[in-house]
């Protein structure tokens, strides 16, 4: 009898802090903070702190209430902590998420609940197409996008004949369709690799050697990335078959890269919709106070984290502060009308941004800081292949 | 969209099957530094040991450390070796010493929480973030094996340092007084310890022996991955496989096992997508391919375990 009381005293307090406090919004923010992994969601972490600091702590008269939870690199886990951010701490919002395969364990949880969902990094094929729902919102891109780029780049540059080496997730192998979609010479050879385990590509390097391909085309996010680069450099490739990469290097490989002085991968270019040096207001104020900040550049990872928090804000301005009018929250963001680093764009249908893509390639900043800086312009207003799949 | 081309030759051409061949041999004398240690552990004093894969770790962060303070490799390895001897004696001392009398699900739970101790050790002093371990020019370029054959030299190192020390080890086993308290330690225990012999003593050698044999695979694999928290997670289950399918206890057995590991994981990665590609279309096959290549070892393990419960090469009388 006693143990039944206190249980119902327990569910009883548990739904009472599970409701939100008055002037209080609450976001959740899933992402990786343990494992190698972490250094990403750390980069994350910060940028997001940033914009909620510069924001006074406020959305629309509300308290941010920040509440980050650690995926730990894998789907279950993501899910978990979805679960427990939707039903235990009832957020208004859930954005972040790094990895395509943890977005798509736990988007069911964030939408079945009618609440908002924000992507902050992944974007797999399914949630821009069969997939996609109305509460949902990319900062990012589709994970097609940016080797659809990469692609196009690959045929200005006129290379004949490429070999791809990926991981075989989710986003690995969206990331192939996507360079495949636009690529026009000859694939001579494809590899998906284990992830995240494999870390060694000496098979891999030794068969694209062989395969007589023009470049090499890889997708290594994480500490994959830079033992991509070590072993393709140690393997005597550099000079003989140029490395196109996309989401491999950013600028926390490169803190690592430049410590280790690897030298190659200086002028190592890729495609992104986003460099330190866009020339945008935004990205203006948030590249010097994240440098200010913190002491190095963000990554990608960290400005499309910055972005997240500004749509939210645009959302929560829009209606006051009154979160239940949901309607007119989702038309807020749908507008796109918030300050993004990447400047003015639009959203699709599916909620995937409508935006350019450039190609960039590592450089040397005025204080020998190693960064990336933008070559040229690839897609303007470019969107997903997927929207056409989409009916919400 | 292009049309794939399928390669339509299977590339069994000498000179990339000869590469392959040593990217696997390289493959297997590191899982036999790692394996070969646990095997003893296993063997000898019956520990689980799920924490060897932590002094691997170690061994490369210290390594790369001491790499950027001395600016020289070479002083990198040789300096962090005794460290890391003197981190295996300590481990031993404080936690391993006490639990040869417990049960194994004992071992399990104190060297796991050994693993989560040293985690967070490198965490606190090294940080989240991984390091690149920088080569020195006379390691980081490539060697012309056969004309037309290249092969990077540092490969080529790891691969002739894990021979000379699997001879090293054969010779301490089989022709040292150590390695014949070692040999009847596996056999027997408790005749050994009857017979008047300093266990306590010959297990925190062999403990100790084994961790600075996993560093020194750590500071190997450092240069070609990185140095980062739970690399030792990974690699120590794969190496647990070599165990067992070696033979627990046996040097030999480690190291025929560790080969086959190494060539069956390289070879499955280069070639078993061109072979399913003729069974099948290329999308799947190039999926199936790396779910089953990282299959392959423990098929191979469940089919030697069928065989040969005991494992190929199990030390004489047990």
């Amino acid at each position: 009898m006693m143990i039944k009381k206190l249980l119902a005293a327990g569910i009883g307090l548990a739904m009472m802090t599970g409701t939100a406090l008055a002037g209080e919004v609450k976001i959740g923010f899933i992402t990786t903070l343990t494992t190698p992994a972490g250094i990403i969601g750390k980069d994350m972490k910060k940028a997001i702190e940033l914009a909620v600091e510069q924001m006074g702590g406020k959305m629309g008269g509300l308290d941010v209430n920040l509440i980050i939870e650690d995926d730990g690199f894998k789907p279950d886990i993501g899910k978990q902590k979805t679960d427990k951010l939707v039903k235990q701490d009832n957020v208004d919002f859930v954005a972040g998420y790094i990895w395509s395969h943890v977005l798509l364990a736990s988007r069911k949880s964030v939408l079945d609940a009618g609440k908002f969902l924000i992507s902050s990094n992944a974007g797999p094929s399914p949630i821009a197409g069969k997939l996609c729902n109305k509460n949902f919102f990319s900062t990012s891109w589709q994970n097609d996008q940016t080797p659809m780029a990469m692609g196009e780049v690959l045929n200005q540059k006129k290379v004949k004949s490429i070999y791809i080496i990926a991981p075989n997730y989710a986003a690995g192998k969206n990331i192939v369709a996507g360079v495949e979609r636009t690529y026009k010479g000859k694939i001579v050879g494809r590899d998906m690799t284990r992830w995240p385990q494999q870390l060694d590509f000496s098979a891999e390097l030794a068969k694209a050697s062989a395969s007589g391909a023009e470049a090499i085309f890889i997708f290594y996010p994480g500490k994959a990335g830079g033992a991509f680069f070590k072993q393709y450099e140690q393997a005597g490739l550099r000079g003989k078959i140029p490395l196109y990469s996309v989401f491999t290097v950013d600028s926390i490989a490169l803190g690592k890269f430049q410590k280790a002085n690897m030298q190659g991968v200086l002028g190592s270019q890729m495609t992104n919709f986003w460099a330190p040096d866009l020339d945008t207001p935004q990205n203006k104020k948030f590249v010097s106070a994240f440098k200010k900040k913190y002491g190095t550049y963000p990554s990608f990872y960290a400005a499309q984290s910055y972005d997240s928090m500004f749509l939210i804000k645009s959302a929560v301005d829009a209606v006051n502060g009154d979160l239940s009018k949901k309607d007119e929250m989702r038309a807020a963001m749908r507008s796109a009308s918030f300050p993004s680093v990447r400047g003015k764009f639009t959203y699709g249908k599916n909620g995937m941004p409508i935006q350019n893509f450039y190609l960039r390639e590592v450089t040397k900043d005025a204080d020998g800081v190693w960064t990336t800086r933008i070559v040229s312009k690839v897609y303007e207003n470019h969107q997903d292949p997927y929207v056409g799949e989409c009916k919400p | 969209m292009p049309p794939f081309i399928q390669t339509a030759k299977i590339p069994m051409d000498l000179t990339l099957l000869t590469i392959q061949f040593m990217n696997g041999l390289q493959l297997g004398v590191l899982l036999f530094m790692l394996a070969a240690g646990l095997s003893l552990t296993f063997g000898i004093m019956d520990l689980v040991n799920l924490a060897h894969g932590s002094f691997y770790m170690a061994g490369a962060f210290i390594s790369a450390s001491i790499i950027f303070w001395t600016g020289s490799f070479v002083w990198g390895v040789l300096l962090a070796i005794p460290l890391v001897g003197l981190l295996g004696l300590v481990t031993e001392f404080l936690v391993i010493r006490h639990l040869y009398s417990r049960s194994h699900l004992d071992h399990v739970l104190a060297t796991f929480g050994i693993i989560l101790v040293f985690d967070s050790l490198v965490h606190i002093f090294w940080g989240s973030n991984g390091i690149s371990v920088p080569l020195p020019v006379w390691l980081d370029g490539q060697v012309e094996i056969f004309t037309g054959m290249v092969f990077p030299t540092f490969r080529l190192v790891i691969i002739i340092t894990g021979l000379l020390m699997a001879v090293g080890l054969y010779i301490l086993v089989n022709h040292t007084r150590l390695g014949m308290l070692i040999r009847a330690g596996a056999s027997d225990r408790t005749m050994v310890s009857a017979l008047g012999i300093n266990i306590q003593l010959l297990f925190a050698m062999v403990f100790t022996l084994g961790a600075v044999l996993a560093a020194i695979a750590g500071m190997l694999i450092a240069p070609i991955t990185e140095a980062s928290i739970g690399m030792g997670g990974q690699i120590i289950i794969t190496a647990f496989v070599v165990v067992v399918i070696g033979g627990v206890g046996s040097m030999k057995g480690a190291f025929v096992a560790a080969m086959l590991v190494g060539l069956i994981d390289t070879l499955g990665r280069s070639y078993l997508d061109d072979l399913f590609k003729l069974v099948m279309s290329p999308g799947a096959a190039e999926t199936a391919a790396p779910a089953i290549s990282a299959m392959a070892i423990y098929i191979l393990m469940a089919a030697i375990l069928a065989v040969r419960p005991q494992g190929l090469f199990p030390p004489k009388v047990r």
